[in-house]
C-alpha cells in the first residue's frame, strides 16, 4: 500500500494518507483528479470492485465528503477516495460509466443529501422516499425527532429517558459528582 | 438462455441505446410485480414491461422498508445503536452485529478475547444456515414446489431453537456486541447441535433428491438468468452469484477475518451460472457451514472470557477515523463503513448490503427478455432481501 | 384501549399539530387528463383519477335480522381467517414458521392468500414506511366485509424501535381501523397463534367492528391518511 501511495501521491496530487488496515487505506484527492485517479485505479492497479459510493455531511466546515470505496480482488485490498465538495449546491461529475452499479448509489446521494450528478441515469427519480418535500434526510441539519413529533401522530405515553442521566439517579439517588 | 431470446423484433432500439417503447402503441402492457404479491423477496415491487408474455424491460422499486437507519443511529450512541443494527436485516442479523461491532472495536481500539472471536463465527455460521434454508424453500417456491419450503422451514427452526438456547431470542438475538459477545456456549450445546446438523444434513439430502434432481425444477431453472463472469466486478457481483459464474470470491478466504483462517475450507464455485447452478452453490456452501460449525466446536477454546473490558459506554467517546469493515454473508459481502469525530455518537454509518448491487442493477439487466412467470425464480436466485438496499 | 380511541376519534382532525411549508407536490404525469388514441384511430379522453377507480366510499354493514344467525355468521367467520400474504415489515418472517408443520395455522382455519380479494384478515407485520402505508391502505380497501386488521410488534402500536425515524407512522390506528394488536419485537409464533385466538374471541362476541369504524369515521380515517400520504394520487377510496 506505501509503493502505491508513494507512486500515486505526485501524479494525482493526493494527500491526507491514512493507513486504517494493513489492507485498508484512504486518500484524499482534488475533484478534478478524481475521474483520472479512478480509471488508473481500475484498469492499471487492479482496483475492479466498486464496493461503495457515500457522503458525510461535515457540516462544521461546510462541505460533504463523498468516499469511494475500491476494491484489489487479486492481491486482497481496499483504497477509499476521499473528496471533499462544497455544501452548497453540491454537485459532481457521474461515474455510471466506469462502473453500472454507481448509478444506484448516485440516485441514493441525490436522494439522501441532496448531491446531484448531472447525467447519472434516472437519478431525478425517486429512489426510496415517495412524495419527500422536506431537506434531504440525510444532512445534518436535519432533524429526524423533530419531524416525527410534527408529522406522525403520537400515542400518548412514551417516555424517553437519557441513559446516562438515569442510571446516574438509579445508582446515586443523592445527587453525586457530576461528570 | 436460447429459449428466451427469440423475441419479436420489438421494442426497437433508439440511436442513444435507449429502448422505444410507445405504450399507446397496443404492443405492450406495464405490470407490477409487488409489493403485495407472493413471487416477490420481501417487501419491494418490480415495475415490468411487458410484450406479450416476455419481458422487456424492469425497473426495481425499493424503500417499502425504510426506516433511516443510518440516520437514526447518527443520534444514539454507540452502544444504544447496538440493539437496532440487526433490524436491517431480518433472515440473517447477525452480520449486521458483527461488522457494525467489527468497526467500532477497531476505530476505538479495543481488543476482542480470543474466545468471543471463536463464538461469533459460530453464530455466523448458524445465521447463514438459516439464510440459506430459507433462501431453498424461496427457490424452490417460486418453481411450484411448495412442499421444499415446508421441509426447509421446519429445519430452520430446529437451528432457531439453537440461536433462542444460546441467544435468547428467535430472530433478533444482539448477541454480538462491541467487545465481545454477552454470553457462553451452554451446558451440553455441543450435543444438541451435533443432533441439529444431523437433521439438517438429513434434510438436506431430501430437498436434493426432490429438488434439485426434479425435472419440472430442472428445466426452468437451467438457464435462467445468466451471469458473466465478466460481469462480476463491472455489477459489483459478490458472494454465491459471482461463485455460481465460477469466480472464487469469498470474503473468508480472501480477507479471513475472526478465526476464518484457522478452519479448513474452500469456496465452492459453479460454472454454469444460471439460477440451477447458484440454488447448487448455495446448497453446497449450507454443507460446508454445517461442516464449519462443526470444526469451530471442536477446536475453539473452551476456557476464558467473552467479553472485553469496556470503558463506561454511557460516556463513550471514540476518536476521529474512518474504517470498512466486510464479511461475507450468505447473500455475498457485507459491509459497514463507520466515520466517528471524536463525540460519542456515530458521524456517519453507511451499510453496504449485497442486494444493493444485485437487486437494482444487475436484476435490472438480467430481467429483460424473460417470461413473466419467470420473474419470481429469477429474483430469487438473486437472494436479494429489500432492507439492506433502503436500510 | 377503546377509551383512548374514541376519545381520539372525537377529536377534530385539525386539532393535530401539521407540518407547514411543505412544497406542493405534483401529480404524476400519467395521472394527469389526457387524451389517447385507440388502437383503432378513435380519441377518447380520459381522466386516470376519476375513471380508473370507483369512488363510492364504504358502507356500514347492519348485523343480521336476529340475534342466532347473526352469532352464526360470527362463528363461520372466526373460524376461516385468511390472511393476506403482504409482508409489510419484519414480523413477516415469523409467519413462515406459522405456515409450516411445527406451529400450523391451517388447523385452526388460518390460512394465506396471495390476493386482497380472497383474504380478510390483513396483518400488518410491523413499522410501516409512509410508501408502504399508502399500498398496505389500498391492499385494504380491496378486501370484501367482513375484514379485520391486526397490528403486529411494537413498532405498530407506538413506533417502538423507530420512534425517531422520519419514515415511519407512530400508530396505526390513526390510519386503519386496527382490530387487535400483538406486542413484542418481534412476536414469537406462539404469540401469533394466541392474538389470532383472541381475534377469533373478539368475532364471536361480534366486537370486531374495525370495518364498520372505518366506514363510520371514513372521513377522519382519509384526513389522517393524508396527512402523511403527501402525494395522494389515487382516489379516496379505491376499490
Amino acid at each position: 500500500m506505501e509503493t502505491l501511495y508513494a507512486r500515486l501521491k505526485e501524479p494525482f496530487g493526493l494527500t491526507d494518507w491514512v493507513l486504517q488496515k494493513p489492507d485498508l487505506c484512504f486518500v484524499t484527492v482534488a475533484r478534478e483528479q478524481l475521474r483520472p485517479l479512478l480509471l488508473h485505479l481500475r484498469d492499471l492497479e487492479g482496483f475492479t470492485h466498486l464496493v461503495l459510493l457515500t457522503a458525510v455531511d461535515w457540516i462544521e466546515e461546510d462541505r460533504f465528503q463523498l468516499t469511494y470505496l475500491l476494491h484489489d480482488r487479486a492481491k486482497a485490498r481496499d483504497i477509499g477516495v476521499r473528496l471533499m465538495l462544497p455544501r452548497e449546491d453540491a454537485s459532481m461529475d457521474s461515474i455510471h460509466e466506469l462502473w453500472p452499479t454507481a448509478a444506484t448509489y448516485q440516485r441514493e446521494l441525490r436522494e439522501m443529501f441532496g448531491i446531484d450528478f448531472p447525467g447519472s441515469p434516472r437519478v431525478n427519480e425517486d429512489f426510496i422516499l415517495e412524495g419527500w418535500a422536506d431537506l434531504p434526510p440525510y444532512r445534518r441539519d436535519f432533524d429526524t425527532l423533530q419531524y416525527a413529533h410534527e408529522a406522525y401522530a403520537e400515542r400518548a405515553g412514551r417516555e424517553t429517558r437519557d441513559p446516562a442521566r438515569h442510571m446516574k439517579e438509579q445508582l446515586y439517588p443523592d445527587g453525586g459528582q457530576d461528570d | 438462455m436460447t429459449e428466451y431470446s427469440n423475441r419479436s423484433q420489438y421494442p426497437q432500439a433508439r440511436a442513444d441505446g435507449s429502448l422505444d417503447i410507445d405504450l399507446t402503441s397496443g404492443k405492450y402492457l406495464k405490470l407490477w410485480q409487488g409489493p403485495n404479491h407472493p413471487g416477490i423477496t420481501g417487501n419491494m415491487s418490480v415495475e415490468l414491461t411487458v410484450c406479450g408474455d416476455e419481458v422487456v424491460e424492469g425497473k426495481t422499486h425499493v424503500g417499502y422498508l425504510h426506516r433511516g437507519f443510518e440516520k437514526l443511529m447518527e443520534r444514539r450512541t454507540f452502544i444504544q445503536c447496538f440493539p437496532i443494527v440487526c433490524r436491517i436485516c431480518v433472515p440473517e442479523p447477525d452480520f449486521n452485529e458483527y461488522c457494525y461491532a467489527a468497526a467500532v472495536e477497531e476505530l476505538a481500539g479495543i481488543e476482542v478475547p480470543e474466545k468471543a472471536d471463536w463464538i461469533r463465527t459460530l453464530i455466523l455460521e448458524m445465521g447463514r444456515i438459516n439464510s440459506y434454508l430459507m433462501y431453498l424453500g424461496g427457490q424452490a417456491g417460486a418453481f411450484g414446489l411448495g412442499v421444499i419450503g415446508q421441509w426447509t422451514t421446519y429445519a430452520r427452526d430446529l437451528m432457531l431453537d439453537r440461536f433462542e438456547e444460546l441467544t435468547g431470542a428467535r430472530i433478533y438475538h444482539m448477541f454480538i456486541m462491541p467487545g465481545g459477545v454477552r454470553d457462553d456456549l451452554p451446558e451440553g450445546f455441543d450435543q444438541r447441535m451435533e443432533e441439529t446438523l444431523q437433521e439438517i444434513e438429513s434434510t438436506l439430502q431430501d430437498v436434493y433428491d426432490t429438488m434439485f434432481r426434479n425435472a419440472v425444477f430442472k428445466k426452468r431453472a437451467v438457464g435462467l438468468g445468466y451471469v458473466d463472469p465478466a460481469w462480476v466486478d463491472e455489477y459489483g457481483i459478490t458472494g454465491p452469484v459471482a461463485r455460481g459464474a465460477g469466480v472464487a470470491k469469498d470474503v473468508r478466504r480472501d480477507q479471513p477475518y475472526l478465526v476464518y483462517d484457522r478452519l479448513d475450507f474452500e469456496p465452492v464455485i459453479a460454472t454454469e451460472s444460471d439460477t440451477y447452478a447458484r440454488a447448487d452453490v448455495r446448497r453446497r456452501d449450507l454443507l460446508m457451514s454445517v461442516d464449519l460449525i462443526r470444526q469451530i466446536l471442536a477446536r475453539m477454546p473452551r476456557q476464558g472470557e467473552v467479553m472485553a473490558t469496556l470503558p463506561n459506554v454511557l460516556h463513550w467517546k471514540i476518536p476521529r477515523g474512518e474504517t470498512y469493515v466486510r464479511g461475507e454473508c450468505s447473500r455475498g459481502e457485507y459491509g459497514y463503513y463507520l466515520v466517528t469525530d471524536g463525540s460519542g455518537y456515530p458521524r456517519r454509518v453507511n451499510v453496504r448490503g449485497p442486494s444493493y448491487t444485485h437487486a437494482m442493477t444487475l436484476l435490472e439487466k438480467l430481467i429483460v427478455n424473460v417470461n413473466i412467470s419467470n420473474v419470481a425464480g429469477l429474483m430469487v436466485s438473486l437472494h436479494t432481501y429489500p432492507p439492506e438496499i433502503e436500510r | 384501549m377503546k377509551d383512548e380511541l374514541e376519545k381520539r376519534l372525537d377529536r377534530r382532525p385539525n386539532d393535530h399539530p401539521q407540518r407547514t411549508a411543505l412544497k406542493d407536490i405534483p401529480v404524476r404525469e400519467e395521472l394527469l387528463p389526457r387524451t389517447v388514441k385507440t388502437p383503432d384511430g378513435q380519441e377518447i379522453r380520459i381522466d386516470p383519477l376519476q375513471d380508473y377507480y370507483c369512488q363510492a366510499g364504504p358502507t356500514v354493514q347492519t348485523p343480521a335480522y336476529t340475534r342466532i344467525i347473526e352469532d352464526l355468521f360470527n362463528w363461520a367467520r372466526a373460524e376461516s381467517l385468511w390472511i393476506l400474504g403482504f409482508g409489510t415489515g419484519c414480523g413477516a418472517i415469523e409467519m413462515r414458521p406459522l405456515m409450516t408443520p411445527r406451529f400450523d395455522a391451517y388447523r385452526y382455519g388460518i390460512q394465506w392468500r396471495p390476493t386482497p380479494r380472497q383474504a380478510n384478515l390483513l396483518v400488518i407485520s410491523g413499522y410501516l414506511s409512509v410508501k408502504t402505508l399508502k399500498r398496505a391502505i389500498r391492499a385494504y380497501e380491496q378486501m370484501q366485509n367482513p375484514k379485520y386488521v391486526v397490528g403486529l410488534g411494537s413498532c405498530t402500536i407506538n413506533g417502538g424501535m423507530y420512534w425517531d425515524s422520519y419514515n415511519t407512522i407512530k400508530c396505526l390506528d390513526e390510519y386503519m381501523p386496527v382490530d387487535l394488536y400483538i406486542t413484542g419485537c418481534m412476536p414469537r409464533p406462539e404469540a401469533l397463534l394466541q392474538g389470532f385466538d383472541d381475534l377469533k374471541k373478539l368475532i364471536r362476541a361480534g366486537k370486531a367492528e374495525g370495518a364498520n369504524r372505518y366506514a363510520e369515521n371514513f372521513d377522519w380515517y382519509k384526513t389522517n391518511q393524508k396527512r402523511v400520504i403527501r402525494d395522494w394520487d389515487m382516489p379516496d377510496y379505491s376499490w
